[in-house]
């Protein structure tokens, strides 16, 4: 399949997921989908670095955060719609993941994961201190009841609006798998040494991917002070991005761009319906013991349990 | 010496710690050269490799490829232009298929340099080429892990080759190979060498040395005690001494 095939292909998908959410006519669907969409959206920036290059981010919630606290900060001084907050939310965090993988990107393994994890701490101790953005006490957003132009109801927007960064997202990945910058991901994660005397430019080559990793998951929290309507550092840097950004693409299976797809429809839709009829606090609970259930019994994903069954299956 | 050597290596030296591994070593390879390069386990030939192709960083000295100081150039922008060379121990790239892993180099070096770009029909034909030629044609959709230590070998070697050097340095690539395939490489390098390629050959198996080099350099405890023909270098009462013993 083409590019612009598979981009047809998503926006038939996300139309006909529209439509069914809209069928169903429960405002509680599109509240609950929403965040499984952006969660689609953060596994697969996730895994932009971790699935193809092999560098485990623990930071997902930092530059997620940094993206809802740049849409906070463009709603306090303009009047500019989401579609246009969201790219700049992306510059922010894209900038940040340059600057992290300049400073970190020498660290192998676990230390870059700990580096990524202290960019997390640091983060949230510059936005809990910093007052404009209401500091510790957090930010209110009013927004409206119904969406520019399109006349739906807000909530509904956010979904479409995420439907689209997910369109986006999902597209650039699987571009990146079939093109020579998938191979030179790949040849990182099996081997740098390698990769280098094959000519490929590594460090170079690791930046571009912390940095496209960084700006989708800044895009992806950009609408969140619009969904939560009040938006505080302790929840918008809450661990459950970092864990959920990682968990989503293993449990899926990281060495394609359906993986994370899967893993965060299963893993989100799962935690959706446990707060609703269980638990809320037990989220977290539920990632985890998946986490371990399928590094114990397919360490490859749920992707790779159907390619051992039924050979390779082409994406 | 009248034009200069495509591969001039002056004064290198190389630290450990307080181990040195190498203490200004020097070395010029001509164009079209075969050099074989040998030396007791330890005395430096890989460090040697590594600080030519910018694995490593070397402390003292330079190396000047194609009229170009290397100095300061990462790993991947010597193989640019033109140095290439394979691993002691087989680094495959395990999640690719053996395909794929010649067509890293392709994709990344060749494809890089000025004046040729390869399309997908072409990449593939070259792939499936470097694979006939080391005999591994059969297995090229097959992983790296599928394969035994002699094919990733011969693998690694051709991952070296995919590059389109001027210069190939196969670090050991016939250990624990047999007699008829050390034979077969041994005549792939030849084949290579005479299509233009200059290669330098770090091997242990003499036999092999001896047939292929038509000069011997011998490295022991990181200095360069012997550089001349392979009759006059074995007879050098030094190697001897080196290899033998008093």
């Amino acid at each position: 399949m083409s590019g612009a095939k598979f981009v047809l292909a998503l926006l038939i998908a996300s139309a006909a997921v529209f439509g069914v959410a809209w069928w169903i006519g429960n405002a509680y669907v599109f509240f609950a989908g929403y965040v499984v969409l952006q969660y689609i959206a953060l596994a697969t920036a996730w895994n932009i670095l971790g699935g193809y290059t092999g560098y485990v981010n623990f930071g997902t919630a930092a530059f997620f955060a940094l993206g809802a606290y740049t849409t906070v900060v463009l709603h306090k001084l303009t009047s500019l719609p989401l579609p246009v907050m969201m790219p700049i939310g992306g510059i922010v965090a894209g900038i940040v993941g340059l600057g992290t993988g300049y400073l970190t990107l020498r660290l192998r393994g676990a230390f870059f994961s700990i580096a990524t994890l202290a960019l997390a701490v640091v983060a949230q101790t510059l936005i809990t201190n910093w007052d404009f953005v209401g500091g510790s006490r957090g930010a209110y957003i009013v927004r409206p009841a119904t969406a520019p132009l399109l006349g739906i109801d807000y909530v509904q927007y956010l979904f479409l609006v995420m439907q689209g960064l997910v369109v986006i997202v999902l597209a650039t990945a699987r571009a990146i798998e079939r093109s020579r910058l998938g191979y030179g991901f790949a040849t990182i994660r099996d081997d740098e040494v390698a990769a280098e005397a094959s000519g490929v430019p590594t460090l170079r080559l690791k930046l571009l991917a912390t940095t496209l990793s960084g700006a989708f998951m800044g895009m992806a929290g950009a609408p969140l002070p619009y969904y939560v309507t009040y938006l505080d550092p302790t929840s918008s840097f809450s661990l459950a991005y970092a864990v959920n950004g990682v968990a989503m693409p293993l449990v899926g299976g990281t060495s394609s761009w359906l993986g994370p797809v899967i893993g965060a429809v299963l893993l989100g839709t799962l935690q959706q319906v446990a707060t609703v009829t269980i638990s809320s606090a037990l989220n977290l609970l539920i990632v985890g013991l998946m986490l371990v259930g399928f590094v114990i019994v397919a360490p490859n994903g749920i992707l790779g349990l159907l390619r051992f069954r039924g050979g390779r299956v082409r994406t | 010496m009248t034009s200069e050597a495509l591969l001039q290596v002056t004064g290198l030296g190389k630290r450990f710690g307080g181990f040195v591994a190498l203490e200004s070593v020097e070395l010029a390879v001509h164009e079209g050269e075969r050099v074989g390069l040998i030396g007791p386990n330890g005395s430096g030939k890989s460090t040697l490799v590594n600080c030519m192709c910018g694995t490593l960083r070397n402390e003292m000295g330079s190396v000047r490829f194609a009229g170009h100081a290397l100095d300061g150039l990462s790993a991947h922008e010597r193989t640019r232009l033109g140095l290439a060379r394979s691993f002691q121990l087989p680094r495959p790239f395990n999640t690719l298929s053996l395909a794929e892993n010649l067509r890293v180099p392709l994709l990344y070096a060749v494809n890089a340099r000025h004046g040729e770009t390869l399309g997908t029909r072409a990449l593939e034909q070259r792939c499936a080429d470097l694979l006939q030629t080391v005999g591994l044609a059969d297995k090229a959709r097959q992983l790296p892990r599928d394969l035994t230590q002699i094919e990733m070998r011969k693998l690694e070697l051709a991952r070296a080759m995919a590059a389109a050097p001027r210069l190939l340095i196969a670090d050991e690539a016939m250990a624990g190979l047999s007699h008829g395939e050390v034979d077969d490489i041994l005549s792939l390098l030849i084949r290579l060498n005479e299509q233009g390629v200059t290669v330098i050959l770090i091997e242990h198996i003499m036999r092999a040395v001896m047939h292929f080099s038509q000069r011997l350099v011998v490295l022991v405890a990181g200095r360069k005690i012997a550089d001349g023909t392979p009759a006059d270098v074995v007879r050098d009462p030094d190697v001897v001494r080196a290899y033998l013993g008093e």
